[in-house]
């Protein structure tokens, strides 16, 4: 373990949430300009975080708190682990530990709109988690790793290779960041159906460490499609990743949104019909 | 071997012992002095055998004399009173005494007709084993300890009495119906025994049928016409699997190459000679373990009093079969029956945890959970290198801890709050704070990083896409693998959901947990947390001792891989964390203003009502999510079975031809 590596997960700890906290205010801003409208600054998000750090926080029950740090401590845990270089395996079990604990946390409010909020966002969890779990298995199957030092040192070919696996997580992707169509567990806007979904009955401190957690989880995404392109060198992969993580945006844009029946068909079928797929052809095209 | 043999002779001492106990406290005693003597004997075993290779034990002529015919004579007793208890069959059932006559047939056959192969070591010692006899001891005794209570309680409710009175003080006889569901537990505990720890197949084929019956007449228990039914499914489908064992036996007797009666030099055969005998010894494990197209026999156990299902049901007698599988396992490297048993296993994993998503009743999503666990270590045994064999031992442990602790934990839940549906948990960890943590490390335990079985399953996949037998093989499993664990997190964490759930209403006041029920359930919360602590202990101790003999033999593939220190520390970060900060929000809880759950600011009680339409006050409700009309039970039962059976049916004749 080389003292580089090091650097690089205790600077996730430090920068990770700034990252995420900039993709978000340019996702927004994007959406806005999509819209034809002008857009809050890039730096909103964070203004965003202050000011319900400022604000009173109420809670229904006060171990709500306690889901949510352990919803921090996890998403932390898995994009320090990326981050490292180590095991992307582990990563992605510490990162669904942290979802599960964000839902945790909604459950135990009790409010109907944050049951419903929760038992989709297991369901989200249940769609995208198969193909999540494809992903470092081709990575191994193409550098024999799970190690994520490995998989960047790998070869430029990888991810011509795993092409079918790309196009997957891309799909889940798309959920993960909760945008349409499957934005079914929590909506950016109030005044729908299940209102704010998860999220519904947090506020204050609560709602803040839900937002950089979600910050924490950009990063980490970014570096999870990162490392398809990683071989090529930062100079090439990061605007490569930076352009398809912001093709999310369009998506979202262009999208209503799907029941969770049929988010999890078209995910379970998506897993199929391309990392599935990719995996079994992998003999032939290495 | 004197160890070994203590802790056969003495389970089965204790229990005519505890079953001839004139009181209900002394009978109390006597259970709990002999779990302690048990645990003792086997954690010594441990100390002087960990890390230690096997040791094969050979008896004095006369001794083998006396017990090969002490152990056919037992074989005969058993088939009859077997067929005793068939006289409470119904006609369509009878194909269970014609099963049991055949399989007494099959055996007789084997010992009495032809040339018997020399058996040197009858008994053996290896470091899997010694941790099979520290998971049957310990979680076993455990489960033993916590029935005292439980069916204390048990048979006051059966009684009609509503209060059950404390079992040290009562000075009344006890039932023959108790004392004989004592001496049965303990008389199962030496079967057990036995398995794990006989080399002589015949011998331990004894074992294997008495646990059995001891399972067949538990489920039983209760004498209802459901119990009996249910009792006599469990025996069938156990019968099928013990005529196939008994098959293979006539076949190493009789049969054409391989022949031997001893479980060390079968396994040395490797899958050139014994794949036949060990194909068919797998359908006897696949039974037992309970996987498709068996698996019916496991739900129907359910109706049996909570400490059986977890004693027998999901800790120790369905691991004997896939103990024998991994026993086997050798055998099965790089062949099509073992590609086929993987899928076996495979497809129950992949079934009954998409079934499990739809059931309410907490312990049939518990059965199903087990037997999706046993059908992981199925994969596992039938891949059969170094890799997959240590991650199937350890899901053997993990499970055995873990569910062992949710089921005993489900049952005095349901003496507490009078419900095992799943919804009625509905805030459990306001209303009985204990009961509810130990009900959730049970289930961190079951799926979640960093604890144990999620260990298992990484090394499951690492060890899947090493494998090669035809193309795609490794990548089929890992596929199913992945595709089975998603569901698993959806039910897990549903319920977790239910438990976390503030109550809409004021919690009733509690009862305490029970003495003895809370001694077993503490014990397990903390050895749930250790095993995962100190895994490498365990690993280092008991499985690789374990691979690195059978590949000293050459029977396997050296073990290439370890775990690396890093991954090893950052799942104790993680450990840590889950430890401390449940800690530190104990010692500094944040102080935040409490408020009613958000229904769209109508709220008239608190969380539990709000004003409707109308203005008429309407009772908040809100339940989990099921999918039954999205996943239908049935359906996927029928896959399973049919796709189950034609996996069986191919390997059978795949291995015969």
């Amino acid at each position: 373990m080389k003292p580089y590596a090091w650097s690089l997960g205790f600077a996730f700890i430090l920068l990770g949430p700034v990252v995420g906290a900039l993709l978000a205010g340019i996702d927004r801003r994007l959406t806005a300009r999509m819209q034809a409208r002008k857009g809050p600054p890039i730096l909103q998000p964070v203004y965003d975080v202050l000011k319900l750090f400022e604000k009173d926080t109420l809670v229904v029950t006060p171990l709500q708190t306690l889901y949510l740090w352990g919803f921090l401590f996890f998403m932390v845990v898995s994009g320090f682990i990326l981050f490292l270089g180590s095991d992307l395996l582990l990563s992605l079990f510490a990162l669904t530990v942290s979802g599960i604990f964000l839902c945790l946390a909604a459950y135990a409010t009790n409010s109907p709109f944050s049951n419903i909020g929760s038992s989709r966002e297991l369901m989200l969890m249940m769609a995208y988690e198969p193909m999540l779990i494809l992903v470092p298995l081709g990575f191994f199957l193409v550098t024999d790793s799970f190690r994520v030092s490995d998989i960047v040192s790998g070869s430029p070919w990888q991810v011509i290779q795993l092409a079918g696996i790309l196009i997957g997580f891309l799909f889940m992707l798309t959920i993960k960041l909760r945008k349409s169509p499957f934005d079914l567990s929590s909506s950016h806007h109030g005044h729908q159906e299940l209102v704010k979904g998860i999220t519904t009955d947090l506020s204050g401190s609560d709602l803040a460490i839900v937002e950089i957690g979600h910050w924490y989880e950009n990063s980490i995404l970014l570096g999870w499609l990162y490392l398809f392109f990683a071989p090529w060198g930062p100079w090439i992969a990061l605007p490569i990743t930076v352009v398809l993580f912001f093709a999310e945006v369009l998506v979202d844009n262009t999208n209503a949104r799907l029941t969770w029946s049929s988010t999890l068909k078209a995910s379970w079928l998506v897993t199929v019909v391309f990392g599935v797929t990719n995996l079994a052809l992998l003999p032939f095209i290495s | 071997m004197y160890l070994i043999s203590f802790l056969i002779l003495f389970s089965l001492i204790a229990g005519l012992a505890i079953a001839a106990a004139p009181t209900v406290g002394a009978q109390a005693l006597r259970i709990r002095f002999s779990v302690g003597a048990l645990a003792l004997a086997s954690v010594l075993l441990a100390l002087l055998q960990a890390s230690r290779g096997p040791e094969f034990y050979a008896l004095g002529d006369g001794l083998t004399h006396v017990l090969d015919w002490l152990f056919m004579a037992g074989g005969v007793a058993l088939a009859a009173l077997l067929l005793w208890f068939c006289r409470r069959i119904k006609p369509r059932e009878w194909y269970i005494p014609v099963l049991i006559v055949v399989q007494t047939g099959l055996m007789l056959y084997a010992e009495l007709f032809g040339q018997h192969p020399e058996i040197a070591h009858p008994f053996y010692v290896d470091s899997f084993s010694v941790l099979m006899a520290l998971i049957i001891a310990i979680v076993g005794g455990l489960i033993c300890i916590h029935a005292i209570r439980y069916m204390h309680d048990y048979l006051a409710h059966a009684a009609g009495q509503h209060e059950a009175g404390d079992v040290d003080t009562a000075q009344q006889r006890p039932e023959r119906s108790r004392s004989l569901f004592f001496f049965v537990l303990f008389l199962f505990l030496a079967a057990m025994f036995g398995i794990v720890f006989a080399n002589n197949l015949l011998w331990l084929f004894f074992f294997w049928e008495v646990t059995t019956l001891c399972s067949f007449w538990l489920i039983s228990y209760s004498g209802t016409d459901e119990a009996i039914r249910n009792g006599f499914r469990a025996l069938g489908f156990n019968l099928i699997g013990g005529v196939s064992f008994a098959a293979a036996i006539v076949w190493l007797t009789h049969g054409p190459g391989l022949h031997t009666w001893e479980l060390d030099q079968l396994v040395a055969g490797g899958s050139a000679l014994a794949l036949i005998p060990a194909v068919l010894i797998a359908v006897a494990g696949l039974s037992k373990s309970a996987q498709m197209p068996f698996s019916s026999w496991l739900l129907g156990a359910m109706v049996a009093p909570t400490p059986v299902s977890a004693l027998l049901h999901s800790s120790t007698m369905v691991k004997a079969g896939v103990f024998i599988l991994i026993k086997l396992s050798p055998v099965f490297h790089d062949t099509f029956a073992g590609l086929l048993l993987s899928l076996i296993g495979g497809l129950t994993f992949l079934a009954t945890s998409l079934i499990a998503v739809n059931q309410r009743n907490a312990k049939l999503v518990l059965a199903y959970s087990t037997i999706a666990n046993l059908g992981l270590i199925v994969m596992c045994a039938g891949v059969g290198t170094a890799a997959t064999m240590w991650a199937a031992i350890l899901l053997i442990l993990f499970h055995a801890v873990a569910k062992a602790l949710l089921f005993l934990a489900v049952g005095t839940t349901e003496h507490l709050i009078g419900s095992r549906d799943i919804e009625d948990m509905e805030g459990l960890v306001y209303r009985r704070p204990t009961i509810a943590a130990m009900l959730l490390v049970g289930m961190l335990g079951m799926f979640l990083a960093p604890f144990g079985m999620l260990l298992g399953k990484y090394t499951c996949f690492q060890a899947f896409l090493s494998m090669d037998v035809m193309w795609g093989d490794g990548v089929m499993l890992a596929v199913i693998l992945a595709f089975g664990s998603a569901p698993t997190l959806f039910f897990w964490s549903k319920w977790m959901g239910k438990l976390v759930a503030v109550p809409r209403s004021a919690p009733p006041g509690s009862a305490p947990i029970p003495r003895d029920e809370a001694i077993a359930l503490f014990s397990l919360t903390a050895l749930t947390y250790i095993a995962c602590a100190l895994f490498p202990l365990a690993d280092t101790g008991f499985v690789l001792p374990y691979t690195q003999h059978l590949a000293s033999l050459g029977l396997i593939a050296a073990p290439s891989f370890a775990m690396p220190w890093e991954t090893i520390m950052l799942m104790s970060i993680m450990l840590a964390g889950l430890f401390l900060m449940p800690l530190a929000f104990w010692l500094r809880p944040p102080r935040y203003a409490e408020v009613s759950a958000y229904l769209s600011g109508a709220n008239v009680d608190g969380s539990a009502s709000y004003r409707g339409a109308m203005g008429a006050e309407r009772m908040v409700e809100s339940r989990g999510y099921y999918l039954s009309g999205f996943l239908q039970e049935a359906t996927m039962v029928r896959v399973g079975l049919i796709g189950c059976g034609a996996l069986m049916f191919l390997m059978l004749i795949g291995a015969l031809l």
